[in-house]
């Protein structure tokens, strides 16, 4: 069994609670081990691009730090994901910030981006491998037709987050596979849902939650997934649809017979 | 034009506004651009200019999402975003300037908003 360093993040403790519980149960069916940090801090939410910013992103550099003792960090969020990945990558190429990040943490050692970081996406497709996982598969989702949702944060910027092609993606697609489902391909699949804009503009978030919504419809998706809870939140309340949106750690416990609901 | 204004904004951003060679992708790629009175293309050409202050008052720079759509299609790397981040952030820091104040929040909320929509809100409105 391979152990991780697991960062939940602040809204899986509470109001997407699922995307958390199911990404748990998963890998230890998978033989992944996944240790939590003590006292670990919200990442954030975004990362802020700005050279001359150092307090924002220590959060994310002291969640990175404990994942030096094991295998990896990974994360599920789409947003922590984003922030850390960031800062990972911009720590590990500016001297400057890494020196400033050291004497504000008062480390003994500058931290210089050693950590690898996984979303758990990347678990599965590169420490786990979809081949295995669709050995383990017992409730597979055959015959739907799954959309997967990437918006921005995953993706994007390619060069820090490194996950995929940003803009012809395959990893939720082949997970998809993986579980016996169809994937679906459509045009806004990797566009945005709306984001932050919903606390104050709910007609910007409908506009764009709804374009993705009804691109995936138009596609004829059964439902769409994400790895994001705010993406979630916008496609479910702000676009005007009622196809399903779940969590994709929701359909990956289904399918390894670990969540009640039966897919038919 | 305020000199010091454009130098604090090249060097918050880390981007070389000059490599910009006007294309408009970053506009056309955008998904608030009908929201915008200033659009991606154009704080970078009135950053160039050093033409700040209408950005600077400007409700634009709550409208962008920081989705980096822009980033990631400009043919010239110039990451406009980050443009538009150094701007917001020149706009909040000053006292007093924040775009969203903790009283604001509780009217904003339903049972199903996220944390993840208000830390980041917060990170992006206010200083």
């Amino acid at each position: 069994m391979e152990t991780f360093t697991y960062y939940p993040g602040c809204t899986l403790r509470t109001k997407a609670k699922e995307l958390d519980t199911y990404a748990r149960a998963a890998a230890e069916v998978l033989g992944i081990s996944l240790v939590e940090p003590e006292n670990w801090q919200c990442c954030g939410g975004a990362y802020t691009t700005a050279t001359n910013e150092v307090s924002t992103k220590l959060s994310a550099v002291r969640t990175l730090m404990a994942g030096k003792e094991t295998k990896g960090l990974v994360t599920v969020c789409s947003a922590c994901h984003n922030v850390i990945k960031q800062t990972n990558y911009d720590i590990a190429r500016n001297e400057a910030m890494a020196v400033k990040v050291q004497r504000y943490l008062g480390l003994e050692e500058a931290y210089k981006g050693e950590t690898m970081v996984y979303h758990y996406l990347e678990l599965l497709r590169d420490v786990v491998g979809f081949d295995k996982l669709k050995e383990k598969v017992v409730n597979p989702f055959k015959g739907k037709k799954i959309a997967a949702y990437y918006g921005c944060l995953l993706l994007r910027p390619s060069k820090a987050l490194a996950m995929d092609n940003p803009e012809n993606p395959v990893i939720m697609e082949d997970f998809i596979r993986a579980i016996g489902g169809t994937p679906v391909i459509y045009a806004q699949r990797n566009e945005c849902c709306g984001g932050y804009i919903t606390m104050e503009d709910k007609a910007q978030a409908a506009k764009r939650s709804g374009a993705v919504m009804a691109s995936a419809e138009e596609m004829g998706a059964d439902m769409i997934i994400t790895a994001c809870p705010l993406c979630l939140y916008n496609l479910k309340k702000n676009s005007g649809s009622d196809m399903p949106v779940y969590y994709f750690t929701e359909l990956l416990a289904e399918a390894l017979g670990l969540k009640e609901d039966g897919n038919e | 034009m305020n000199k010091n204004e454009k130098d604090w904004i090249d060097i918050t951003s880390g981007v070389n506004v000059r490599k910009c060679m006007r294309c408009g992708k970053c506009t056309a790629t955008c998904p608030s651009y009908a929201e915008m009175e200033y659009h991606p293309h154009q704080f970078v050409y009135m950053v160039e200019k050093g033409d700040i202050e209408p950005l600077l008052n400007s409700d634009s720079l709550y409208k962008c999402l920081t989705c980096f759509a822009c980033v990631e299609r400009c043919p010239r790397g110039v990451e406009p975003a980050k443009v538009v981040e150094a701007v917001r952030l020149t706009a909040v820091r000053k006292q007093g300037n924040n775009h969203l104040i903790p009283d604001q929040i509780p009217a904003m909320l339903d049972d199903d908003m996220p944390q993840q929509a208000i830390v980041t809100a917060f990170r992006k409105y206010t200083k």
